[in-house]
């Protein structure tokens, strides 16, 4: 489980997080929404303990990781599995060393093992391996790099918790289906937690149990989706009126 | 002091740094040759035409070893290697950090600084005594060159004042510059790729800087080791 409180966040001089306390049950799935700049991927970043709020506790399965030091920190996130803006991928290193990377560093298994598992993963990913092992992830589609880099996140160590930051931002509507897909899989075969972060409405309905909106740093609403569709908080408002459209017809085919 | 803290302790890539050697090191390398031949050759005909009006130009083979290798060699060196590695440092870094791969690697249990900073700084201390050697040895040839074949200074003679001067105190003073300029390349390059910020843009600014930054500062360094080291190993010199 993991749970915010009352966390303060600012970069130098800006403030970016204002008081955000939420919680996140082990093999739900959250999706955090709310417009550019509001503080959505920041949140990500303070669960990976790759920031240190300024106040607040981030408290994962009972250790708060904004207190630990690195190599404790290291223990944690061996179970938290994160798939970056754009994927991240390392642009000098193959498909196949990406996929395998965690492994690559941190085991001593043979390059075969590692291999066959990489190409397993690829598969589940929906990409076939002997196509892009080897090619650099620059050759590969926006779709394509997001699939690998959830896949580079599964082979590290079989996570428990996967974070998602704006993970179909830039793709088109049947690459963001097939990584709306690959997410819903995960979280409904392996039991994954899945935390995504994103403004696309029609991705969020498609993955979430659970919603939170964060506008100018505060949570302006969490709950599920008809409580969402029910809100009459006027950042909430304000925040879903471009989407009221596609929102009700998302809400309508995932109900009907 | 992040960088000299993690250049103790495992884990240590010995793969990223032999590839960092080789870019670092075996890619300069032409760079090296030709600015030391050019600047050798330079040198020794501005030296052998000012020589000669006193008479001196036996001394000519003095003149170039200790030139080159206590100032030319070393700051040449720093300077080249300062241009073409220390933009690529930058760039690179950068890049990885615009582009989230910095963090990625946090999230996977790496640590950048050992990873991406230590077999950088590891190749420039090693590379750049290397290469600067090298550089000290091309230039002298280089006005070996000068002096036999232009200026008529026998080869013999230029050769046996160069070995007068190839003691312990200049190669000391020839050493310890290119080490001490490593440092300054690695910090500033690698501080400036970490700390770039606003994209590609950014990125650029920040390689510029640290191009700017490195230079200027191996000319400061330098002329303070001669200060100080002169003054300290003067008797050996």
């Amino acid at each position: 489980m993991i749970e915010l409180r009352q966390v303060h966040f600012a970069y130098e001089e800006k403030p970016v997080l204002n008081n955000i306390s939420f919680n996140i049950e082990d093999g739900e799935a959250l999706v955090i929404m709310g417009p550019s700049g509001s503080g959505k991927s920041t949140i990500l970043r303070l669960i990976l303990g790759l920031e240190v709020p300024q106040r607040g506790e981030i408290i994962i399965d009972g250790e708060n990781i904004s207190e630990l030091r690195e190599a404790d920190k290291r223990e944690i996130r061996k179970n938290i599995g994160m798939v970056f803006q754009q994927g991240a991928l390392f642009d000098s290193l193959t498909v196949g060393e990406n996929v395998g990377y965690y492994l690559l560093e941190h085991t001593k298994l043979p390059l075969h093992e590692i291999s066959d598992r990489v190409g397993k993963m690829l598969g589940f990913v929906g990409l076939n391996t002997y196509e892009i092992i080897n090619k650099l992830p620059e050759q590969l589609s926006g779709g394509m790099q997001r699939r690998v880099a959830i896949g580079r996140a599964l082979l590290s160590t079989d996570p428990k918790i996967m974070l998602y930051d704006e993970p179909t931002t830039g793709l088109d509507p049947q690459a963001t289906s097939n990584v709306i897909h690959l997410i819903n899989k995960l979280h409904d075969e392996r039991q994954i937690c899945s935390i995504m972060v994103t403004h696309q409405i029609a991705d969020a309905l498609a993955v979430g149990d659970r919603f939170v909106v964060v506008v100018e740093g505060e949570v302006a609403f969490d709950g599920t989706l008809e409580h969402l569709r029910d809100s009459q908080d006027p950042r909430v408002l304000a925040f879903l009126a471009p989407f009221r459209e596609s929102f009700d017809r998302v809400h309508h085919i995932k109900f009907a | 002091m992040k960088m000299i803290y993690a250049l103790f302790g495992r884990p240590f890539y010995w793969a990223e740094t032999k590839e960092q050697m080789y870019l670092i090191g075996v890619k300069s390398l032409f760079l090296i040759i030709l600015t030391g031949v050019f600047a050798g050759m330079g040198f020794a005909l501005a030296f052998a035409v000012e020589l000669a009006d006193f008479g001196a130009k036996n001394y000519l083979g003095r003149i170039m070893a200790i030139s080159i290798v206590r100032e030319l060699g070393p700051v040449l060196s720093g300077l080249m290697i300062a241009a073409r590695v220390a933009a690529g440092i930058t760039a690179e870094i950068g890049a990885m950090k615009s582009s989230d791969q910095l963090d990625a690697m946090v999230a996977f249990g790496i640590d950048p600084m050992k990873k991406v900073v230590v077999p950088r700084l590891i190749s420039l201390m090693v590379m750049v005594p290397s290469l600067t050697v090298v550089m000290d040895v091309i230039a002298i040839i280089g006005g070996w060159f000068v002096a036999s074949f232009v200026s008529n200074v026998s080869s013999n003679l230029y050769w046996s004042t160069v070995r007068e001067k190839l003691i312990f105190g200049n190669m000391f003073l020839g050493l310890l510059k290119p080490a001490a300029f490593s440092l300054i390349i690695a910090s500033i390059s690698c501080y400036k790729g970490f700390t770039s910020e606003g994209g590609t843009k950014g990125v650029g600014r920040a390689t510029t800087e640290s191009v700017v930054l490195s230079s200027i500062t191996i000319l400061i360094v330098n002329f303070f080791i001669t200060k100080v080291i002169f003054a300290t190993i003067k008797g050996y010199l």
